[in-house]
């Protein structure tokens, strides 16, 4: 089983894990335990990048296997093996951690919570999603699915806003028991192995030969188990309530991770484990998934617009964002599918920065609320441009990263779901309406808000600064006056953390080939697992031609 | 002449008198030990001085586990794999009588470990004289005082001899005999609490009156599969029931009536409710006893009734017993969510877990057989480091069990809100620790015997569940300290390794139940 390469996949998923131990024993220290996250976050990138590099696109289906036996009695082993797209999200997670990590640094912390704690919980969160999307065995993946939600619970009920409690356990519950759906399925599916091969077995590879080739009944039952699970993880309307709460009583980091990582999960679920073992219920269910996905865009867009409260804004943006996913993954075309994963790089990229840049906002206002801002350009232009570069790129800008994914899902899903692609490019007009107009509101104009202008003179500050372009003080114009209030403009570390992802940003908008030819072949893979075949393309590119063995 | 010749033939072939040979006792020597020293421990009662007396009863009574424990691994290490029939005939000793008795002693141990304990509650959890009615001056003057009833060791291990015998049984009448050997202590054990004496007392007779009725209807149902069958024996009830054109309605309406008597002992809904009261007034310590053991045992005899005795009648009655799980699994999961005591919780989590084990044993197979054989050695560890917990946390009136009491507990005790949200999570089911495996296995042999349906509502009933487990969760470590709380015992050597022993074997099954699994599935049951 075992390759030349194959501790390195271990080593990615159990680094974060020593590195949790290891955090959580310094808590006494704030400071030795933050910057032991970071350097076990650092090397962990560094080993990403060598995952990355030793990766040969078009190469065996699932590279740097690796295997031993967990429950032989179950046939449980404990396998990892990555594909172009679980590669592309493993080296997203080792690049948001050390920012997260970073971003976090200056976080209060709740009464009683030490650092140690946060930055464990964060390390052993990113260990676990290293292990969903390396899990080659669908026991392993759901053990991992299901335990990831612990630190995610804690860090949102313990280092949450007001809500917090709440907010908690209700992503708790929806993901736990949209998991347990799942476990049914899996089951069914071990099953089935039992039956047609004499043995049970958790292997995906082997599950995916056998599985594939039931009725189709069946393939819709065991289908709908998986899907639920993954619809409420990704998440698609209407399983998505939970996402808003959670995003809004998040600490700005934890938010982060959610958006940007563990809701991957479900859309990587898409395309690992419904689409090659339900070849037939895939097909048959489409037109379903794609009313949810639309459903999702505009329903997300529509909200996102409506929102008064920053975090839930960008849980809004984001349920639009997992509808065009959705909609690339089952538009059944090898471009849109290339555009939907690129998206879920991309998306990562984008509205994690947003996340972050919104978060040093309301870290210098001490309010999440839109209204409560107004005019901060004034104060903090650095902050105004990285939070219009981030906005930007989540409004899919060309010239940014999210438009060339944005555009391929668009393109490429037209052929087969003219429709539901045209009702889908409303959510682009969307976007340039709800993050301009939150730009507008939150950046430019004079200055005013609650957050920003006490009102000097009276005590009740909220109305008088709540009153219009009147309550407006002209005279607060210049940085230094802001500076007197603790206002202040992007400092070094933010800086720090903020630059890798201008780069990706820029960088991956004008020149997105490495991430596509990482995925490409395992999306054609998929394309072939999934017995689909290309439609006639209104733009085919000449270079890339489906081509299944 | 004829009188010589008989004469001659007698003084030639005397006839042999009837041989009875000794039953041959290698395999029921560990409940021998074990009622044996139930026997000791009433003689130490009535000649040792009182001052003498705990140390003398748990000496013994560990002893005793340990030695039955010893005896049981010597007898396994050459047992025969397809089982042996013991004491003429009404034993079946057989793997998963082995497997169970094993699960039965190693719980009680732990068990046994709890009642011992005199740390946590000075003098014990148990009050020096029952029979002193609560509220009056006597009273008073033994709440001050730190005796202790010592009768409770060997009542315990009559109990445990009770269950040992109750799952091994081969005929019903041996069965019911069990059946009354372990219940009678249990409803005596239930009403010696110190703290809270009404409550236990009123514990203890609505556990007899309940289980008095149970017991009725565990004997009419024998009678009429008696009436039905010609025998007590499984084994010959199944081969009437097998091959014969009789009416079947003694054959049902016995078993129904059977059946009902068990599920009552399992505390499967709607048969359940004694449960929330009887673990709610029980000195925790019993609480642990009753909820892990009595549950192994009951569905060691569950298990045993329907896939020795009912096998070839299934089409008939599965469906009856699927409807029963799912109430019980509904049961469960709701009304648990509506409770605000600790122990009344983990009583209606104890009826869900009930459901899936019926899940697992109407599923007649040997991976269904497995699955629930290792689903109660998961669930019974699992149970008792919970009560352990749960008998840490008091205030100034004894335990604290409200659940706003118990809320910011994390800020104060880390290390035993960090347990008992282990345990939680097992009781819930999420991967990693037994609880988690052993739904998997149940559910795996319940999918795999067409029961696809029956595992989504369990799935959806844990899912529910889930949902009261993370309710305390977000009490010890979301919420602010209630301002006059309790506070957290430091546990005696004797409860930290009891709730050791649970926690340590619940996170193990959960990460290597390899070896757990084997053992579980290592043979069927004897039938003969």
């Amino acid at each position: 089983m075992s390759t030349s390469g194959s501790w390195l996949l271990a080593a990615l998923a159990l680094l974060p894990l020593v590195g949790a131990a290891v955090v959580v024993a310094l808590r006494g220290n704030d400071r030795t335990a933050k910057l032991a996250a970071l350097g076990f976050s650092v090397v962990e990138f560094v080993l990403a990048l060598v995952a990355w590099a030793s990766f040969e696109p078009g190469g065996a289906r699932l590279q740097q296997a690796f295997s031993f036996d967990w429950i032989p009695a179950f046939g449980v082993h404990i396998s990892f093996g990555v594909d172009g797209i679980a590669l592309v999200m493993i080296a997203v997670i080792a690049l948001l951690v050390p920012l997260v990590i970073g971003a976090g640094w200056a976080e209060k912390l709740p009464e009683g919570r030490t650092a140690g704690g946060f930055f464990g919980l964060i390390l052993l969160e990113q260990a676990l999603t290293v292990g969903v999307f390396a899990a080659t065995d669908v026991f392993l993946f759901y053990v991992l699915f299901e335990i990831m939600l612990i630190p995610m619970y804690f860090l949102i009920g313990s280092y949450g806003g007001a809500r917090r409690q709440y907010a908690a356990v209700k992503f708790f519950l929806y993901s736990f028991l949209g998991g347990l759906i799942m476990l049914a399925s899996v089951i069914g599916c071990y099953v089935m192995a039992g039956d047609e091969l004499g043995q049970g077995t958790f292997d995906w590879a082997t599950l995916v030969r056998v599985v594939s080739d039931a009725p189709l009944s069946t393939q819709i039952w065991l289908f709908l188990g998986f899907f639920i699970a993954f619809a409420v993880k990704a998440p698609l309307v209407p399983l998505h309530t939970w996402l808003p709460d959670a995003t809004a009583e998040a600490p700005i980091g934890v938010a982060v991770l959610l958006v940007g990582i563990l809701d991957k999960v479900g859309t990587f679920g898409f395309l690992r484990y419904l689409l090659p073992m339900f070849p037939a219920a895939s097909a048959e269910l489409a037109p379903l998934v794609l009313v949810l996905a639309v459903a999702g865009v505009v329903y997300g867009s529509l909200l996102a617009t409506g929102q008064t409260d920053m975090k839930r804004f960008i849980a809004y943006v984001s349920i639009a964002h997992f509808g065009f996913i959705a909609l690339g993954i089952f538009a059944f075309s090898s471009q849109a599918m290339t555009g939907s994963v690129t998206y879920m790089v991309n998306h990562s990229i984008a509205t994690g920065m947003l996340i972050l840049v919104v978060g040093m906002v309301i870290a210098r206002g001490g309010s999440t609320r839109i209204a409560d801002y107004g005019g901060m350009a004034k104060l903090t232009p650095l902050l105004a441009g990285v939070l219009l570069i981030a906005g930007l790129s989540t409004l899919s800008l060309p010239g940014t990263n999210s438009f060339v994914s944005e555009f391929l899902v668009l393109i490429g899903s037209f052929p087969n779901a003219p429709v539901f692609t045209a009702i889908a490019t409303v959510g682009m007009v969307f976007a340039a309406l709800y993050v301009l107009w939150l730009y507008q509101r939150v950046m430019q104009g004079p200055l005013r808000g609650s957050a920003l202008v006490d009102s000097s003179g009276g005590g009740a500050g909220v109305d008088t600064a709540r009153g219009g372009p009147g309550a407006a003080r002209a005279a607060v114009l210049d940085p230094e006056v802001g500076a007197k209030k603790g206002i202040f403009d992007l400092n070094g570390r933010e800086k720090a953390v903020l630059a890798p992802l201008l780069l990706l940003i820029v960088g991956l908008g004008v020149y997105p080939k490495p991430v596509l030819d990482t995925v490409a072949p395992t999306v054609d893979a998929t394309m072939c697992e999934a017995r689909l075949v290309d439609p006639v393309q209104p733009v085919q590119s000449a270079e890339r031609q489906l081509q299944c063995p | 002449m004829s009188v010589i010749s008989s004469v001659l033939l007698l003084a030639q072939e005397p006839p042999a008198p009837p041989k009875v040979e000794a039953p041959p006792l290698d395999a029921v020597w560990p409940i021998l030990i074990v009622l044996g020293a139930a026997c000791v421990g009433v003689l130490f009662e009535a000649f040792l001085p009182r001052h003498q007396r705990w140390p003398f009863q748990v000496v013994l009574t560990l002893l005793a586990l340990a030695g039955a424990g010893v005896l049981l691994a010597t007898y396994i290490s050459d047992a025969p794999a397809a089982g042996e029939l013991a004491m003429y005939g009404t034993l079946a000793v057989d793997r998963p009588a082995l497997f169970l008795w094993g699960t039965l002693l190693a719980l009680s141990l732990g068990a046994v470990l709890m009642i011992a304990d005199r740390s946590v509650e000075p003098g014990g959890a148990f009050v020096a004289s029952a029979a002193i009615r609560p509220g009056t001056v006597q009273d008073r003057a033994q709440v001050a005082a730190t005796g202790m009833q010592t009768e409770v060791f060997p009542l315990t291990l009559f109990a445990l001899g009770g269950m040992m015998i109750f799952c091994a049984a081969n005929d019903l009448l041996t069965m019911f005999i069990a059946l009354e050997v372990l219940s009678l202590p249990l409803y005596l054990m239930c009403g010696l609490a110190r703290r809270r004496r009404l409550l236990s007392q009123e514990a203890a007779v609505k556990y007899f009156l309940l289980g008095a009725f149970a017991s009725a209807f565990f004997l009419y149902g024998i009678a009429l599969l008696y009436g039905y069958s010609g025998s007590v024996q499984l084994a010959d009830i199944a081969a009437s029931a097998g091959g014969s054109d009789r009416s079947d309605t003694l054959l049902f309406a016995g078993m129904g009536l059977l059946v009902v008597g068990l599920l009552f002992k399992a505390s499967v809904g709607p048969f359940h409710t004694w449960t929330p009261d009887v673990y709610q007034g029980a000195p925790t310590p019993v609480t642990a006893f009753m909820a892990a053991c009595t549950k192994v045992a009951a569905f060691g005899g569950i298990l045993r009734v329907l896939q020795v005795a009912f096998e070839s009648t299934n089409w008939e009655w599965r469906g009856v017993l699927w409807g029963v799980a799912i109430v019980s699994m509904v049961i469960g999961a709701i009304l648990g969510l509506t409770q605000t005591d600790v122990k009344r919780m983990i009583a209606y989590s104890s009826v869900a877990h009930a459901g899936f084990l019926l899940v697992g044993s109407i599923a007649l197979t040997d991976k269904g057989l497995s699955g629930t054989l290792f689903y109660l050695l998961a669930y019974g560890f699992t149970t008792l480091a919970t009560f352990g917990v749960i008998s840490l946390v008091r205030d100034s009136s004894g335990e604290a069990t409200h659940l706003s009491q118990w809320a910011g507990l994390a800020k104060r005790s880390p290390l035993v809100a960090g347990v008992f949200t282990f345990l939680l999570l097992a009781l819930a089911g999420i991967p990693l620790t037994s609880g988690f495996v052993g739904k998997f296995v149940v559910f795996e042999a319940a999918i795999a015997d067409g029961m696809a349906p029956l595992v989504v509502v369990a799935l959806v009933a844990s899912a529910v569940a889930a949902f009261f487990y993370l309710r305390v969760i977000v009490l010890m470590y979301f919420s602010e300290p209630a301002a006059e709380g309790p506070t957290v015992t430091v546990p005696g050597a004797f409860t930290t390794a009891a709730i050791t022993l649970g926690v340590l074997v619940t996170l193990l099954l959960g990460i290597a139940p390899a070896f757990a699994l084997d053992w579980a599935a290592g043979g069927v049951f004897a039938i003969r």
